[in-house]
C-alpha cells in the first residue's frame, strides 16, 4: 500500500483539507464572523511552534542525548511565564501601532528607521534559511523513508541520486506555491491571516494525535507500559546510562542552561511566533488561556519522547537506524501501515504549518521593509504617481516566497546533510535570538536608541555566522575545513569554534555566548554613546510607556504640515485599494461625527496619524511614514528646533524654579527678620520698662527731696514742727535714695555677672543670729515679739556671707513691715533637708494675696500697692535677694494665705 | 488581583521554573532507580513541569 | 473766694509737701491718694484745679484726665499733670488727654505755684 503514489495523494489530500480549513476560515473573517476569534484557536496556533523538528527530532536527541532534548521545550514555558508582562505589552504597542511583523516592530520602535527594518529582515531570512532547510530535509526524508517499506533504509545511503534531491526541490516547490495560495489572495491592512491561522490550529492538532498515537503504540503496543519499556532498557548498559544522563548532555552544565535560554528567545523572536502569537492574535484576553495551554501542548507532544526514543534504541540496535526516523520506523518495521502513513503525514502537517506561517512572516518582513523602502526612495520609478499598487506589493510578497524556500532548499543542499536536525534548527534559534536586546530593550529602555539596535543586531549577527554559519559550511565542505581547525588565516584565536580560546563548549553555547556578549555590549553601548533622536524619542516613549498612554492620539503630537483629505484618501487607496479605503475613512468619519464623502473632514494631525496607521499595516510604518510626509507635505520638527523647544521649555522651568526657590528664601529671611525685630523690641521694651521705672522710682524722692528744701528755703518763717518735720522728710527720702540707687546698682553688679561674690563656708546659725540681733533695734521700736528656731548642729553652707546676711535682713524688715502693728510675731526657723538648708521667715501680717504671690520676686512689684497705700521700700529688695539665693544654687518662694501672714522662704544647698 | 501582583508572581513562577529545572536541582533526581516504572529523573522532570503548568493555569485565569 | 485745688498722688510726702505749698498760697487743698479717690472727690465737690500724679494705684492720672474731660460741665476745671515720667511721649499723652499743663518731677516749688497762679486766673 505504502507507494510513492499513494503517499503523494494522501499528501494532497491532507494539503487540501488544509486549504479548505484556511478559506473557510478566511470567508468567516471577510463576513466579520471571525471562526478563529477564541483563545484554543490562538493556543493551538502557536503550537506552530513545534515543527518537524520536534515531531522528528526530539526523538533523535533524546535517542543520543536523554533528557538534552528537553530544554527546548521547558525554555519556552518559562518564557510563557513572563509573558504576563511582556508579551502583553508588546501585544498592546503593537495593536496601538499596528506593527505587521517583527522587523516592523523594531524599526518602529527606534524612529521608524527603515534601515533597521532591513536588517532585521536580511538577518530573518538568512537565520531561518537553516531552518527552512530542516523541513525540507525531514519532509523528503520521510517520504523516502516510507516509501522504501517495507524496507527500512536511511536516506543517506541512497547516495547522491537526483531522486533525493529532486524529492526536496519538489517539497520545496509544492510549499511555495500553497504558502502563495494561503497567504496571499488579498493584502489585509492588520497582516491577518486568519484563514491560515486556522489552518495551523488544525494542523497543531493533527501532529499531536499522531504523535501520540505512535507514543501510545510503542509504549503499550510494542511493550506492556512504561514500566517494561524502561525496565529492559535498564538492562541494557549503554541504555541504563542514558537514564541518569546529565552528564551525559553535550557540553553539560553550560549547555543545558543555554539551550533553555535560548528557546525563550526562539518562543518570542521566531518571525513565525512574532506572527501568530502578536501579529494574528485578535484579542489580548486570548492570552490568559494560552499561557498554560500552549505548554500543556507541548508537555504533551513530549511525554512519548522518551519512550519511543528507548523504545527505537532496543528495536534497532547498532545504530543503523537514524534516531530521527524511529517515529517513523517503528511503525514500518511492526508493519502498521495506516500508522506509518498517519506518521507521516503527521511529520508532513508539522513542516507545512512551520513554512507557511514562516514564510508569509518573513515575505511580508521582505515586501514592507526590505523591498518597498527601497522602491519608495527611488524617485524614477515615480511609484508615486501609480493609481494602485496592491499589485505591486502582493508580487514582491510571491516572489519572496518562492525565493525564501528556494534558498531553503539551497541551504539543504549546501550543509543540510552534516547536521541532525536538532543541531540545524538550534543554528536559527540562535540567528533570531539576535533580537532579544533590541526588542527586549525597546520595550523597557527609553534610552535604547537606533545606532544602539544597529550596532547590537550587526555585532550579534557577525558572530552568529562566523561562529555557526561558516562551520556548517565548512563542514560541508564549502569551505576550507582548515578554517575550522586552525583558523582564518592561520590565527588560533580567531578559530571559529573556539574564539578567544574559549573552548569545551558545544557549538551553540559557544556561539550564544559570543553572540550575545558582542550584541548586547554593541546595544548598549551605542545606546548610552549619543542620545536619541526626535522620532526615536517619541517612539521610545510609546512603547515603553503603552500602558500608561491614553490611545492612538499619542502619535499625533509632533506634527506640522498641511494637506488635504482628498489626498491622504487617494494615497490609502493607492496601496489598500479602493474599498478598503473607503471603509477607513467612514470610520474615521463616523468617529469624528462626520460623513465621509460629503463633509470635509479635516486634514489636521489625527488624521494624518490615522492614515499612517492604516498604510502602516499593508506598507509597514516606516514606509508609510514617508508615503504620508510626502503627501502633507510635513515640516518635522526637526531635531534643532525640538531641542530648542525643549530647551526653552526646561530654562523656563529651572527658571521659575529658581524664583520660586528665591521666594521661599526670602520668607524664610523675613520671618527671622520680624522675629528679631520682636525679641528687640521686646528687649527695648524691657529695657524701657527698667529705665523708666528706676528713674521714677529715683525721681520721686528726689521730688520730695528738691521739694521741702526748696520749701523751708523760700518760706523761712515756718514753725519749728514743720520745719523739724520737713528735715527729717528729706533725710529719710535722702535715706531712700541712696537705698534705692545701692539696690539699683546692686541689681545691675548681679544682673550683668560683674558682681564680686566671696565665697567662704558659713554657719547659717550664725548668720540668721548676726542678722536678727542686726534687726533688733527695729523689732524694739516697733515691738515684735521674734522667734528664731535654729537646730544645734548644721552642716556649712558655701556662700557669701554679707549677700547671705542682706537676704536675711531684707526678709526681717519686710517681715517687720508688714507686721500687725504692737502685736507684730516674727517666726525664723532654720532646717536641715536633704542636700539643703532651709530657712524660713514668718510674719502674722495680713497676709498676700495669690495674685501678687505671683509677681512679688519681680522688679520693682511691692505687695500692698493696692491695699495699704504705697509702703517703704524700692520693690527691688525681694527680687535681689532671690537672685542671691539662686546664685548660690538655692530657691525662694512665698507661701501666704489673705489675712495669716507671709511665710518666705529659701533654701541653700549644704555641703 | 491587580496587575502588579500578577506580574510579580508571573516572575516568581518563571523564577521557579528555572530553579526546578536547573542543575542544583536536577542533579538531586540524577540517580538509577524508578518510580513506577519510570526512571526518577525522567518522573521528576514531567512532574514538576505539569506543576508549573498547573501554577501557570491557576494564576492565569484568576 | 479762694480756688479750690485737688491734690491726687500716692506718694505722701510729696502729698505733704503740695499741701503746704499750695495752701501757703491761699488755696484750699484737698487730697487724694489714688485715682479712684480723686474722682469721687472731684465728683462731689468740683475744685478749681486738679493737680494729678500719673502713676497711681486703681486708676492712673491719665485715666481721672480722661474721665474729666468727658465731663462738658467740668471743661473750666484745670488739670495739672504730675509725673517723674518726661520723656515726650508722656509729656504729649498727657496733654492729649486734656491736661492743661504737664509738670515733670522734681519740680521747682516756686515754678510750679506760679505756674498754677497762671491757670487760675
Amino acid at each position: 500500500m505504502l507507494q510513492g503514489p499513494v503517499i503523494i495523494l494522501c499528501a494532497f489530500a491532507y494539503l487540501g483539507v488544509l486549504f479548505a480549513i484556511a478559506y473557510y476560515a478566511d470567508q468567516r473573517a471577510d463576513a466579520g464572523r471571525p471562526v478563529i476569534a477564541n483563545a484554543y484557536v490562538y493556543s493551538l496556533s502557536l503550537a506552530v511552534y513545534a515543527t518537524a523538528w520536534t515531531f522528528y527530532g526530539s526523538v533523535g536527541r533524546a535517542a543520543s542525548d536523554g533528557v538534552g532534548f528537553l530544554p527546548i521545550y521547558i525554555g519556552p514555558t518559562l518564557m510563557i511565564a513572563l509573558w504576563w508582562v511582556v508579551m502583553r505589552k508588546i501585544l498592546r504597542i503593537s495593536k496601538q501601532n499596528r506593527i505587521t511583523s517583527l522587523a516592523d516592530f523594531i524599526a518602529s520602535r527606534y524612529g521608524k528607521s527603515a534601515l533597521l527594518g532591513g536588517i532585521v529582515t536580511v538577518i530573518a531570512v538568512v537565520g531561518i534559511l537553516p531552518y527552512i532547510s530542516l523541513q525540507l530535509k525531514a519532509v523528503s526524508a520521510s517520504y523516502l523513508i516510507l516509501v522504501q517499506y517495507p524496507e527500512i533504509v536511511m536516506p543517506q545511503t541512497l547516495g547522491e541520486t537526483p531522486m533525493r534531491e529532486d524529492t526536496a526541490l519538489w517539497v520545496a516547490l509544492l510549499l511555495a506555491a500553497f504558502t502563495i495560495a494561503f497567504g496571499t489572495r488579498h493584502l489585509d491592512a492588520a497582516e491577518h491571516h486568519q484563514g491560515m491561522v486556522a489552518a495551523i490550529a488544525f494542523e497543531s492538532l493533527v501532529k499531536l494525535i499522531a504523535f501520540l498515537a505512535v507514543g501510545v503504540f510503542v509504549t503499550f503496543f510494542l511493550y506492556d507500559g512504561l514500566g517494561d519499556l524502561f525496565g529492559r532498557a535498564a538492562a541494557q548498559p549503554k541504555l541504563r546510562a542514558m537514564m541518569t544522563p546529565l552528564e551525559g548532555v553535550a557540553g553539560g552544565y553550560a549547555s543545558w542552561v543555554w539551550l533553555t535560554i535560548l528557546s525563550m528567545m526562539a518562543i518570542m523572536f521566531l518571525p513565525r511566533q512574532f506572527q501568530v502569537a502578536v501579529i494574528e492574535n485578535l484579542n489580548e484576553k486570548h492570552l490568559s488561556k494560552a499561557i498554560w495551554l500552549f505548554p500543556l501542548y507541548m508537555l504533551a507532544i513530549n511525554l512519548f519522547v522518551l519512550p519511543i526514543a528507548f523504545g527505537g534504541l532496543l528495536r534497532f540496535p547498532g545504530g543503523g537506524v537514524d534516531g530521527d526516523t524511529f517515529v517513523l520506523t517503528l511503525p514500518m518495521a511492526e508493519k502498521q501501515e495506516a500508522l506509518a502513513l498517519l506518521v507521516f503525514i503527521g511529520g508532513l502537517s508539522a513542516a507545512t504549518g512551520m513554512v507557511i506561517v514562516e514564510t508569509i512572516a518573513l515575505s511580508t518582513m521582505v515586501c514592507n521593509d526590505l523591498v518597498m523602502p527601497v522602491l519608495l526612495r527611488m524617485r524614477s520609478l515615480r511609484l508615486n504617481a501609480q493609481p494602485d499598487l496592491t499589485g505591486l506589493l502582493l508580487g514582491i510578497r510571491r516572489g519572496a516566497i518562492v525565493l525564501i524556500l528556494l534558498l531553503g532548499y539551497l541551504y539543504f543542499k549546501l550543509a543540510g546533510e552534516a547536521y541532525a536536525l536538532v543541531s540545524i534548527g538550534l543554528i536559527s534559534f540562535a540567528a533570531v535570538a539576535q533580537f532579544a536586546p533590541a526588542v527586549l530593550g525597546g520595550i523597557f529602555w527609553k534610552g535604547g536608541t537606533r545606532m544602539g539596535a544597529l550596532g547590537g543586531l550587526v555585532a550579534g549577527f557577525a558572530v552568529w555566522f562566523y561562529t555557526l554559519l561558516l562551520p556548517a559550511l565548512a563542514r560541508s565542505g564549502w569551505l576550507p575545513i582548515g578554517l575550522l581547525e586552525q583558523g582564518p588565516f592561520g590565527i588560533a584565536l580567531l578559530k571559529p569554534l573556539a574564539l578567544f580560546g574559549l573552548a569545551g563548549l558545544d557549538q551553540i553555547t559557544h556561539a550564544m555566548i559570543w553572540s550575545m556578549l558582542a550584541n548586547i555590549g554593541a546595544y548598549v553601548g551605542f545606546s548610552l554613546a549619543a542620545s536619541p533622536g526626535v522620532d526615536e524619542h517619541r517612539q521610545a516613549s510609546l512603547f515603553v510607556d503603552v500602558f500608561r498612554q491614553a490611545g492612538e492620539a499619542g502619535g499625533a503630537r509632533f506634527w506640522r504640515g498641511t494637506a488635504s483629505a482628498p489626498e491622504l484618501y487617494n494615497l490609502l487607496a493607492r496601496f489598500l485599494g479602493v474599498a478598503a479605503a473607503d471603509d477607513a475613512f467612514e470610520d474615521y468619519a463616523k468617529a469624528h461625527g462626520r460623513r465621509w464623502p460629503g463633509d470635509g473632514l479635516e486634514a489636521d494631525a489625527e488624521l494624518v496619524h490615522y492614515v499612517e496607521v492604516q498604510l502602516a499595516g499593508a506598507i509597514g510604518s516606516a514606509s508609510a511614514r514617508v508615503m504620508v510626509a510626502s503627501v502633507a507635505k510635513e515640516e518635522a520638527l526637526t531635531s534643532d528646533e525640538l531641542r530648542e523647544l525643549l530647551d526653552e521649555a526646561s530654562q523656563v522651568v529651572v527658571y521659575s524654579h529658581r524664583l520660586e526657590q528665591k521666594s521661599h528664601e526670602l520668607e524664610a529671611a523675613t520671618a527671622e527678620l520680624r522675629a528679631a525685630n520682636e525679641q528687640l523690641k521686646e528687649l527695648d521694651r524691657m529695657k524701657d520698662d527698667f529705665v523708666s521705672t528706676v528713674s521714677h522710682e529715683l525721681r520721686t524722692p528726689l521730688t520730695s527731696i528738691r521739694a521741702f528744701t526748696q520749701i523751708l528755703l523760700e518760706h523761712p518763717n515756718v514753725d519749728a514742727g514743720q520745719r523739724s518735720k520737713f528735715l527729717g522728710i528729706i533725710t529719710k527720702e535722702t535715706e531712700r535714695l541712696t537705698r534705692l540707687i545701692n539696690q539699683v546698682l546692686d541689681l545691675s553688679k548681679i544682673e550683668s555677672g560683674k558682681a564680686e561674690w566671696q565665697e567662704s563656708r558659713v554657719d547659717m546659725r550664725e548668720l540668721i543670729g548676726d542678722a536678727v540681733t542686726g534687726m533688733s533695734q527695729v523689732f524694739e521700736e516697733q515691738a515684735i515679739k521674734v522667734d528664731v528656731e535654729l537646730p544645734q548642729k548644721v552642716p556649712p553652707v558655701r556662700a557669701d556671707v554679707d549677700r547671705i546676711i542682706q537676704v536675711m535682713l531684707n526678709l526681717l524688715s519686710n517681715a517687720a513691715k508688714f507686721c500687725e502693728p504692737g502685736r507684730g510675731q516674727i517666726r525664723v526657723a532654720l532646717q536641715t533637708q536633704a542636700g539643703a538648708l532651709r530657712v524660713e521667715v514668718r510674719d502674722n501680717g495680713p497676709g498676700i494675696d495669690p495674685a501678687d504671690q505671683r509677681v512679688i520676686f519681680d522688679k520693682f512689684r511691692q505687695a500692698g500697692d493696692t491695699l495699704t497705700g504705697k509702703p517703704q521700700g524700692s520693690g527691688l529688695g525681694l527680687h535681689i535677694s532671690r537672685q542671691i539665693v539662686e546664685h548660690f544654687g538655692g530657691r525662694m518662694w512665698v507661701e501666704s494665705e489673705l489675712g495669716h501672714g507671709a511665710c518666705f522662704a529659701f533654701t541653700l544647698p549644704h555641703e | 488581583m491587580d496587575d502588579k501582583g500578577k506580574e510579580q508572581r508571573f516572575v516568581a513562577l518563571c523564577m521557579l521554573g528555572v530553579v526546578l529545572f536547573n542543575f542544583p536541582v536536577l542533579a538531586l533526581f540524577n540517580v538509577g532507580g524508578s518510580i513506577l516504572g519510570i526512571p526518577v529523573l525522567y518522573a521528576y522532570i514531567f512532574a514538576a513541569w505539569a506543576l508549573v503548568i498547573a501554577l501557570l493555569c491557576w494564576l492565569a485565569e484568576r | 473766694m479762694s480756688k479750690k485745688i485737688l491734690v491726687a498722688d500716692d506718694e505722701p510726702n510729696i502729698v505733704t509737701a503740695l499741701e503746704f505749698l499750695l495752701e501757703r498760697s491761699g488755696y484750699q487743698v484737698r487730697i487724694a491718694r489714688n485715682g479712684d479717690e480723686a474722682l469721687k472727690a472731684i465728683e462731689s465737690d468740683p475744685p478749681d484745679l486738679v493737680l494729678l500724679d500719673i502713676m497711681m494705684p486703681v486708676k492712673s492720672g491719665y485715666e481721672v484726665c480722661k474721665r474729666i474731660r468727658e465731663r462738658p460741665e467740668w471743661a473750666g476745671m484745670k488739670v495739672v499733670m504730675l509725673s517723674a515720667k518726661g520723656r515726650d511721649v508722656e509729656v504729649n499723652k498727657g496733654l492729649d488727654m486734656g491736661a492743661d499743663l504737664y509738670v515733670t518731677k522734681p519740680f521747682s516749688t516756686r515754678d510750679l505755684v506760679e505756674k498754677i497762679a497762671t491757670l487760675l486766673k
